[in-house]
């Protein structure tokens, strides 16, 4: 294990806190019509599944569930160079639904500016809310969630990553320290 | 004015000279050759470790004067040869106007004789113009000092012309030229034609347009008893055939440039214009060929083709882009690069540099008889040098072998016992 | 990812890693355009400038529209329209472009090299939409992505090519492909269009057209011109057609899954007759459509290096 590395949130956080977002998420939305889950690859695109397994345990019912890559939204095309493009695949049509953007961790705001505009091309959904595990501050853009997992304060230069399971299932949430030199 | 070479390994393949001689030059004549020659106010030239030749000779060179001068003129030209250790070159008729007349020649004898710095003889066109129509004024011009006739560069595609310019060129005891070459058979063809050609997508050019031309050529010869020379020999066809005429006792020479026995067709990779010329490069086999025929003496000289072209001319697509390259400057390395590959001995390259191409065009130079005009090369065989073509002495820098690594160089060029 | 091409000159310089880099990248832009909304932002402010100094439809609206579709701003100039009637070189036509300070010259240009020349003497991207008889790069690619997206793989497929190999861009590309891609490639054509080497580049020879075929998975044709450089090489279009045209009794040949392409336009009832044109086995149309992604996907890659040198 790196130096200087805490955990956040085990498994068992990371369960609860987003059994509370999806219960959140249901009262927001009076309910699960006209809902649909889109996870930010890669990170959002696993934990938008599983907060659609617990609303489906919870109501009974499947909520549409799509991943976007915002790769191709990016606003640093010019300072870090292409990064490769995965697909974006949200199977059923935007238009009218409430959409709940997913990201794993909320930082500077330009990843969910990107798949905000993604999705605008994408269709006119009626309304999108944000849902993230981790909101770490340093925001750059007015932008804030709808629903959060955890607030961390966090310094600048530190990371913060989640980590998968076996099963590709959000474990662990660590924050790495960068070394002291 | 007198000068004494000292202390050299004095070669002259005329006269099968190979020895640690002095040399003693008055009044611009060879006057005497032996060992420890003395004599008094002469100028002493130390030339121990190195070679003494005759001055080198190049039967094949566009002057480009009058006409091209922003290519290369008289001066420049020359002063390359002497850079490169010549003091005799055979100039090419393909100039504007046209080398097809005689005061065209006189031009072109007065302004070498006043400001050039090698001996130049002029190659007038067997067709006036260089259009493969009508003869040239063949005996005029030989009377104002022309040496053979060819259309360089144009091939006299008339089998009937070339048989009457054979037939013509016989009682005024002259050489004609042939670039050998099939028109139709060149096509729109920018290389050889082979793998690199298809790999690269560029329309080629086969062996046997330039056999096929040869052939004609030679069997011409053989025909009409006249003298034929066939210039730049590129193919391995063309070796062959040349080497059966001469065993048959046909009155053919021929030549062979630098660039076609040291470079292949892989020079172009990359589009390399200054691998472009024409005949083009070809494949290893044809260059293994071109060697042996000048090992065997099938080749009897060794020209250059010097072609100057504006850099305009060569920083082209490939495919327009004008053939040719410089050669003066870098044939004489290039030549011992043979004698090191063990292709030929030294007194073989000297030879075909010097009475090879003389006795090729009946030149009364080649050679370091005493009475014969004081036209020495001096050559450093171990001074290694890197080819820059920005540093050409040439106005034009269009050379195939721009930083290649070079061992052998002239180092000092007496023409007429005058150093240049 | 570690794409490093500046300049798309070739197929010959691209490593068979760059090549699934730029079809797995293709396959995320196939979704775009069958959106409702086709574009993204990607590219928005770059200039890519279409430089073609040979009529060509289908290739220039490809890489106009894909250019497009990643908002950047595109440009046609049809060269010959312009200078080079002038008597304009090369260089000073690109250089005048290039004062312009577009990102991107994608070009055309009847002599090969030309584009290499180009890229030699240009900081702006070169990519290569066809140069002589030499490369047409984004066209294997695009060939690629199609037998991949229809047959799952492309490695120990047998690829029949036939037709006019001597003066043909994309079979030197498609040579150097799917050699890379680790297919096997078969060539027939009239012994006037089969050129000197070319089993060299990776192929075997088959003089009988349907020997090549016999049991191919793909069967590639090529669109024949009777006059090639001001000479007749083939004696009628008739007699081609009969020996090397694809009908639907010689394509029994080939596999019954065999797909048939070709890099357009047909002539049809020459290469390929209409019944087999229109045939179920034919990805013709799939090929045009993948063009315009595998073109995007090397407008990005090649976008994302220039400024990664910055």
């Amino acid at each position: 294990m790196a130096s200087g590395q805490t955990i956040l949130l085990d498994s068992a956080g990371v369960n609860r806190a987003l059994t509370r977002i999806a219960h959140e998420i249901l009262e927001q939305n009076k309910g699960s019509k006209n809902l649909a889950l889109v996870g930010i690859r890669s990170g959002g695109d696993t934990l938008s599944k599983e907060l659609a397994k617990i609303i489906s345990r919870i109501e009974q019912v499947d909520v549409p569930c799509g991943s976007i890559d915002i790769g191709l939204y990016r606003d640093d095309l010019s300072s870090r160079g292409t990064v490769k493009v995965g697909p974006t695949d949200i199977p059923f049509n935007l238009d009218g639904l409430s959409i709940v953007l997913v990201d794993d961790v909320l930082f500077t705001g330009r990843t969910i500016r990107a798949a905000m505009d993604a999705l605008m091309d994408l269709g006119r959904p009626r309304a999108i809310q944000l849902a993230v595990l981790i909101d770490r501050g340093h925001r750059e853009l007015p932008i804030r969630a709808d629903f959060v997992g955890r607030n961390v304060p966090t310094a600048k230069e530190e990371k913060v990553d989640l980590i998968f399971d076996d099963n590709n299932c959000a474990a662990e949430v660590h924050l790495l320290k960068p070394r002291v030199k | 004015m007198k000068l004494l070479i000292q202390g050299g390994r004095v070669i002259d393949p005329a006269n099968n000279l190979d020895a640690e001689l002095d040399i003693l030059i008055k009044d611009g004549k060879i006057s005497k050759i032996g060992k420890n020659l003395k004599d008094d106010g002469v100028e002493i030239f130390n030339a121990s470790g190195r070679l003494v030749t005759p001055g080198l000779i190049d039967i094949h060179v566009h002057l480009r004067d009058p006409g091209y001068e922003y290519k290369e003129d008289i001066v420049s030209g020359t002063r390359a040869a002497a850079a490169g250790g010549f003091t005799s070159v055979a100039c090419m008729p393909n100039t504007k106007p046209v080398l097809d007349n005689k005061s065209v020649a006189q031009y072109i004898i007065e302004k070498a004789e006043k400001e050039g710095f090698a001996r130049v003889f002029p190659v007038g066109s067997i067709t006036k113009g260089l259009e493969g129509d009508s003869l040239s004024e063949m005996g005029d011009m030989k009377g104002a000092g022309c040496v053979a006739f060819s259309d360089d560069g144009k091939p006299v595609t008339s089998g009937e012309l070339m048989r009457c310019a054979l037939e013509y060129s016989k009682p005024f005891n002259t050489v004609i030229i042939s670039h050998a070459e099939d028109i139709d058979l060149v096509g729109k063809g920018v290389m050889n034609e082979g793998f690199v050609a298809t790999e690269l997508g560029l329309k080629g050019i086969p062996w046997v347009a330039e056999d096929a031309a040869t052939a004609r050529d030679v069997m011409l010869c053989e025909f009409t008893g006249a003298r034929l020379h066939i210039a730049h020999v590129s193919t391995r066809g063309s070796v062959e055939i040349v080497r059966a005429a001469k065993k048959r006792g046909v009155r053919v020479t021929a030549e062979a440039a630098p660039h076609h026995f040291i470079l292949t067709d892989e020079a172009v990779r990359g589009y390399n214009t200054n691998a472009k010329m024409n005949p083009p490069l070809r494949s290893a086999e044809d260059v293994a060929a071109v060697r042996q025929g000048l090992a065997d003496g099938t080749l009897d000289a060794i020209a250059t083709d010097h072609a100057p072209h504006h850099i305009d001319e060569k920083n082209v697509e490939f495919n327009i882009a004008m053939n040719g390259v410089v050669g003066l400057e870098t044939a004489l390395a290039l030549t011992l690069e043979l004698v090191s590959d063990k292709v030929i001995d030294l007194n073989r390259a000297i030879e075909l540099l010097t009475s090879g191409p003389a006795s090729v065009l009946n030149l009364p130079v080649g050679t370091l008889t005493v009475g014969a005009p004081a036209d020495v090369t001096i050559i450093d065989p171990g001074k290694k040098w890197t080819v820059s073509a920005n540093d050409l002495i040439s106005k034009s820098k269009n050379t195939a072998f721009d930083q290649r690594k070079m061992k052998g160089a002239a180092i000092a060029t007496i023409l007429g016992g005058r150093l240049i | 990812m570690a794409f490093a091409h500046k300049h798309i000159l070739g197929i010959n310089e691209l490593s068979r890693e760059d090549i699934i880099t730029i079809l797995d990248t293709a396959e995320s832009f196939k979704e775009i355009n069958t959106r409702e909304i086709k574009k993204v932002p990607t590219l928005r402010g770059k200039t890519i400038i279409n430089l073609f100094f040979e009529s060509s439809t289908r290739t220039r609206t490809s890489f106009e529209i894909a250019g497009k579709r990643l908002s950047a701003d595109t440009v046609n100039i049809s060269a010959s329209a312009s200078s080079v009637t002038k008597g304009e070189t090369l260089e000073d036509t690109a250089r005048n472009i290039e004062a312009m300070h577009p990102d991107i010259i994608v070009m055309r240009h009847s002599a090969s090299g030309a584009p290499h020349y180009l890229a030699q003497r240009l900081n702006c991207s070169v990519v290569n939409a066809g140069d002589g008889a030499h490369e047409h790069p984004s066209q294997a690619l695009l060939d690629l992505f199609t037998i991949r997206q229809h047959k799952g793989r492309i490695e120990d497929l047998k690829v029949a090519i036939i037709g006019d190999i001597t003066h043909s861009r994309v079979v030197r590309s498609n040579l150097y492909a799917l050699n890379k891609m680790g297919a096997e490639v078969r060539l027939s054509g009239p012994g006037t269009m089969i050129p000197p080497g070319i089993e060299k580049m990776g192929a075997t020879v088959y003089a009988d057209m349907n020997e090549a075929i016999d049991g191919a998975d793909v069967v590639m044709m090529l669109r024949i011109q009777m006059e090639r450089q001001g000479k007749s090489l083939i004696p009628s279009l008739r007699e081609y057609a009969r020996f090397y045209g694809l009908n639907t009794v010689n394509l029994k040949l080939a596999r019954p899954d065999a797909l048939v392409m070709h890099p357009g336009p047909i002539n049809r009832g020459v290469e390929l007759s209409s019944y087999v044109a229109d045939g179920p086995q034919n990805v013709i149309l799939s090929q045009v459509e993948n063009g315009v992604a595998v073109r995007m996907a090397l407008l990005y890659l090649i976008s994302g290096v220039e400024h990664s040198e910055a």
